[in-house]
């Protein structure tokens, strides 16, 4: 029993540090790639809504894709095809010049685009809840679209999303595990180190899963208060 | 007959480099991409099948079990959707070598030393939970007058549930069960990473030798035939099964 908990300890012959370093990496990975994939997925719903029949197509056959694809294709393909076009494309200018892709940066982009595909469907089912004598309205008391989007549409459309949006967060969280592939030291991988140097594979990889349940139970916490909030002006059978 | 196949497959790689693919590359992984393929389907229908087994009791459990069962049902469903596919199959394909020799006193490390085995053992256990949680919630929407016609009729508690509640919830639960089908298509690629050759796993293998992006745009192609065609097939099953609760459009 205390042979497992030095083996947690912090410091130099414990592996506590590295993993709580990696498991920090995992939530700044998870972070940096929830406004990105966002702002991708609602970029992709208001394109589903457009009027031109192009653009609808075009926002769905990009849903399609990447809802179909593996998440670890996608990040493949984000990783190794953007280092051989973006080398290139710098072949272009410098005679033999090789880029370097920053894993953290491919992992965000992979991850971006996931999120883009999934939240997409969320948020063009909260844009078509939001009644459209509201947008009308708000366009008769002269609006511009811009800010009709900005102060009617979006403020309504956060209730009905949230529930949806923490479902995608929940599985983005699980599926940054997969940057370990490409060697991100996030979690996963710091894990996978002890691992290799402590013999210890069911131990860590218990303690690993362990941490992200810890990072599920805390986000579902955090969720259920958004909402509380997003829908206080709002009430409901039963509740109060 | 072998000819023929031949001729299909010559044909087949002509047609492919007319429209600009690299036909070479093809004609020496092609096979092994189907090959991929399979091993793909393998993996996903005998862990779903069997997972689609366990998540019955599983899920009565949560509903009909006493404090400390559904207590336990909830806990397995919990840590096997809280935490990442990857880390299960970690979990299990490295921990089952630690404990080697109790495995194979129980005789059972021939399974545990099989990264395909493995694969389906956790992705088994893994949609489980996600079934039990998807048929849990169609259990709990069937009004309670079921339960109760059924007891009034004289049948027994299995009786009820095998004839009244369970055909009724799988038809609610018909279209997330889908989803869970397509996700498993999509995560069974995890497998790619213990060294099972999936179809992720050939791409892997043909890009490491080849350096061509091609091969991923090839999986990426038989990844969406595969999602696609299970959606078509699903939406088919569904209107088919669930007609009688079909409003009129």
């Amino acid at each position: 029993m205390f042979d497992f908990l030095r083996l947690l300890s912090f410091g130099p012959d414990g592996w506590g540090d590295e993993i709580a370093r990696g498991a920090l990496l995992t939530i700044e990975l998870a972070l940096v790639t929830l406004p990105v994939g966002i702002a991708i997925g609602l970029g992709v719903a208001l394109a589903k809504d457009s009027k031109s029949a192009a653009v609808k197509m075009l926002a769905n056959a990009y849903t399609t894709v990447f809802r179909g694809l593996p998440e670890l294709l996608t990040l493949f393909i984000v990783y190794y095809g953007g280092q051989m076009l973006l080398t290139r494309l710098a072949g272009l200018f410098v005679e033999g010049a090789s880029v370097e892709v920053n894993q953290f940066v491919a992992g965000v982009v992979a991850l971006g685009l996931v999120l883009g595909a999934f939240s997409s469907e969320v948020l063009y089912a909260a844009i078509r809840a939001v009644p459209r004598g509201q947008k009308e309205a708000a366009a008769a008391l002269g609006l511009s679209k811009m800010r009709v989007f900005r102060l009617v549409t979006f403020p309504q459309l956060w209730r009905v999303a949230l529930p949806g949006l923490s479902n995608n967060w929940m599985v983005l969280l699980k599926d940054t595990s997969l940057v370990s592939v490409i060697a991100i030291s996030d979690l996963m991988r710091q894990t996978a180190i002890a691992v290799g140097v402590t013999k210890q594979p069911f131990f860590f990889y218990l303690i690993a899963c362990l941490i992200y349940l810890v990072f599920s139970a805390i986000s579902s916490a955090v969720f259920s208060r958004l909402e509380a909030r997003a829908s206080r002006g709002f009430r409901r059978v039963g509740g109060h | 007959m072998q000819s023929l196949l031949d001729m299909l497959g010559a044909g087949f790689l002509q047609l492919m480099g007319l429209i600009g693919l690299n036909s070479d590359l093809m004609a020496r992984y092609g096979l092994r991409f189907l090959d991929g393929v399979w091993v793909t389907l393998q993996l996903v229908v005998l862990s779903v099948g069997i997972g689609a087994l366990l998540a019955w009791p599983l899920a009565i459990a949560r509903v009909e079990g006493g404090k400390w069962t559904a207590r336990a049902a909830f806990a397995y469903s919990y840590f096997f959707r809280g935490t990442p596919l990857l880390a299960q199959t970690f979990l299990v394909y490295y921990g089952a070598g630690q404990f080697r020799e109790q495995l194979t006193a129980l005789g059972l490390w021939w399974f545990f030393r099989d990264a395909f085995y493995c694969a389906v053992f956790t992705f088994t256990l893994n949609t489980t939970a996600y079934q039990s949680e998807i048929l849990r919630g169609a259990i709990q929407t069937l009004p309670i007058g079921q339960m109760e016609a059924a007891k009034a009729l004289g049948l027994s508690k299995l009786k009820a549930y095998w004839t009244i509640i369970m055909p009724q919830a799988a038809g609610i639960g018909l279209r997330p069960l889908g989803n869970e089908l397509i996700l498993m298509i999509k995560s069974s690629a995890i497998a790619s990473v213990i060294t099972v050759y999936d179809l992720m796993g050939v791409t892997r293998l043909a890009f490491s030798r080849s350096y061509d992006m091609e091969v991923y745009l090839w999986a990426a192609v038989l990844y969406l035939v595969m999602v696609e065609v299970v959606r078509r097939v699903w939406d088919r099953l569904e209107r088919r099964l669930n007609r009688h609760l079909l409003v009129s459009r």
